[in-house]
């Protein structure tokens, strides 16, 4: 191992969507505040133990597309999530495998092969003020990240201190967690569930749905399913008149809105914390990081699970991260 | 009034404290969420009140979801038997109605308005039964509001004013979402009003806007530099009418650093509020002018 020193990356191109994102920002969704953090958690703890960073570092998302980054000095990085194969000064690089790059190199990325955001991890993580406890970028309340937006050609990060990793760690292609083909979504039916038709409900979850254009870090919109029908009712005071609307209540993470019965989507990590249409239950917290590896049109399946198989799922994916651990 | 709760998905424990919104129910919500923060329950990391409910987003490894259940519902019990009443702020909030800028951005999306033929103000005023413009600011800046849930983006207060339901004034969303509106308009939607903290997307009725910013990530406004969120839940609002000049002083106070909201401290008993609304509503405005 050497010591790595202090250095930046510069952006020599942002990319469709570059964000820096780490675990999180929890406790203040009451005042309308989001987690936010790495959509695909997953994959940001694999990157981040692939270059022998504390799992919460910051690291950058990016969406569909590649950054074109410049180092200043040396260091390890690590790319997961989804298959945008890396390279360094034009030679390519393993996805899911530490490698090193020395000062004055450049970074930067094929085309998008599979999945839909990758997680580029720097030894020492991507050092940017802490807000509320967390790095990550809430871009709708300009908030945390840098400067509360997305990167844009120019910007310099700066990079933790850290020692840089050994190269050639490599999470095994088994241990890798992507969405199958169709997507399946585990979900909880619940919360304003009652307020579809016994019919409707089944519909909702035998129909293949498609993820629509309209899919990001808020939520992930699904088109193509048969429209649901609602259980007549007077609208309660205070909700509005169309039978999807409710008095404005909290929004679960995960939580599945279909406004007007027509369009499901689920919330996620920038999350509106609330609002006033109704939800027919959430995705379990095992498969929320599977929505941010979804390209539109994907087709995907809504899957009911109890309580038990979702924890059960949780705890799957708890020791799947446990074995990672170990190998690295 | 039965508490229904729901799981949302393995994380989050739902509660509806009512299905129509009543300041019974938002007492309930604010009630049962204190209780539930003050308990300091190992693995809760969110507690969040709303119009007429709650949830409480928890770790499911630390804490079993049947355990938080119950857990919550025996506070319920406990909760409820309190008086409802709360020590809290009133803050004035001076707004220009019908300013120009909403005005700009209502005409450009009038095509998902019920009444591509009226501006937001004269169609809320007509189907409320109000006299028109003057008719519709004397209630809306009347009698204050609640602040009944703080979210949907950062910092922004949902709005539920203090007088009896036949009064209160309802308008419905937009047929379609504008995909703009300005920062700090003043909004209303079903029986709820807002303030939009950030400029974005939104379906409410634009009524004006305000000259005072309610969220700065920087905290570099001299009243948000101890946090980047002016209100709370059960926070009073007072509409303070002002016109253009007005305006235009306040937007160049705010950025000199002179500008502070009148804000007092004060009590809140509902039992005290419902016997005679007018008149407790007379004292509030008293306790925030004295």
């Amino acid at each position: 191992m050497v010591d790595a020193k202090h250095g930046s990356v510069k952006v020599l191109k942002a990319g469709l969507s570059t964000t820096v994102q780490d675990l999180g920002r929890p406790g203040y969704y009451h005042i309308g505040i989001p987690i936010s953090g790495a959509m695909d958690r997953f994959a940001l703890r694999c990157a981040n133990m692939l270059v022998g960073n504390r799992e919460n570092l910051a690291v950058l998302e990016a969406v569909f597309m590649g950054p074109e980054l410049q180092f200043t000095e040396a260091a390890t990085v690590a790319v997961t999530g989804a298959e945008l194969p890396p390279k360094v000064n034009g030679e390519a690089r393993e996805t899911w495998t530490s490698f090193k790059v020395k000062k004055g190199d450049v970074l930067s990325f094929d085309y998008l092969k599979k999945g839909a955001r990758a997680y580029i991890a720097v030894s020492g993580g991507i050092d940017v003020p802490m807000v509320l406890g967390s790095r990550s970028t809430y871009t709708l309340g300009a908030l945390g990240g840098f400067n509360g937006r997305k990167l844009a050609d120019g910007d310099v990060l700066n990079v933790g201190k850290g020692r840089a990793a050994k190269e050639g760690r490599s999470v095994p292609e088994k241990l890798r967690r992507m969405p199958g083909m169709p997507a399946e979504l585990r979900m909880m039916p619940g919360l304003y569930w009652h307020r579809i038709t016994a019919d409707a409900g089944k519909h909702f979850l035998e129909d293949t749905w498609k993820v629509a254009p309209e899919a990001d870090r808020i939520g992930y919109r699904f088109k193509g399913g048969r429209k649901l029908d609602f259980v007549d009712r007077v609208p309660p005071f205070g909700a509005g008149s169309d039978p999807s609307n409710i008095v404005d209540a909290c929004y679960p993470y995960g939580s599945i809105q279909i406004p007007s019965g027509t369009e499901p989507i689920v919330l996620h990590r920038d999350a509106v914390s609330g609002g006033g249409y109704f939800m027919v239950g959430a995705v379990v917290s095992a498969d929320m990081d599977l929505i941010g590896q979804l390209q539109p049109h994907t087709p995907t399946r809504f899957v009911a699970v109890s309580m038990a198989q979702a924890l059960k799922a949780r705890r799957d994916r708890a020791k799947l991260l446990d074995s990672i651990r170990n190998k690295i | 009034m039965k508490t229904r709760y729901s799981f949302g998905g393995d994380e989050h424990i739902f509660a509806e404290c009512g299905e129509e919104m009543s300041l019974e129910a938002f007492f309930k919500s604010l009630s049962i969420t204190t209780a539930v923060k003050n308990a300091r329950i190992k693995g809760v990391t969110e507690i969040c009140p709303a119009n007429a409910g709650f949830q409480v987003k928890y770790n499911p490894d630390i804490i079993k979801p049947t355990a938080m259940l119950s857990e919550i519902k025996r506070i319920e019990k406990s909760a409820g038997k309190g008086k409802s009443e709360i020590k809290t702020r009133i803050i004035e909030i001076p707004v220009l109605y019908n300013d120009p800028w909403t005005h700009e951005t209502l005409m450009k999306f009038r095509d998902r308005h019920q009444d591509p033929n009226s501006t937001d103000v004269e169609y809320t005023a007509r189907i409320n039964g109000l006299d028109g413009v003057d008719g519709f600011v004397k209630a809306h800046s009347g009698a204050p509001w609640f602040v009944s849930m703080v979210g949907f983006v950062a910092g922004l207060p949902f709005l539920y004013q203090m007088v009896e339901r036949q009064r209160q004034i309802q308008s419905p969303k937009y047929l379609r979402p504008r995909t703009d509106t300005p920062k700090l308009t003043v909004g209303h939607g079903g029986c709820f009003g807002c303030i939009y903290s950030v400029r974005g997307a939104g379906g409410y009725q634009m009524f004006g806007i305000t000259p005072m910013p309610i969220y700065d990530p920087n905290q570099k406004i001299k009243y948000l530099k101890d946090f980047m969120c002016l209100f709370k839940p059960g926070d009073i609002v007072k509409w303070k009418p002002i016109d253009r000049a007005e305006y235009d002083e306040t937007v160049v106070a705010v950025e000199k650093g002179r500008f502070s909201p009148r804000m007092k401290d004060v009590k809140f008993s509902l039992e005290e509020f419902k016997k005679d609304m007018d008149g407790y509503n007379a004292k509030l405005m008293g306790a925030l002018n004295g």
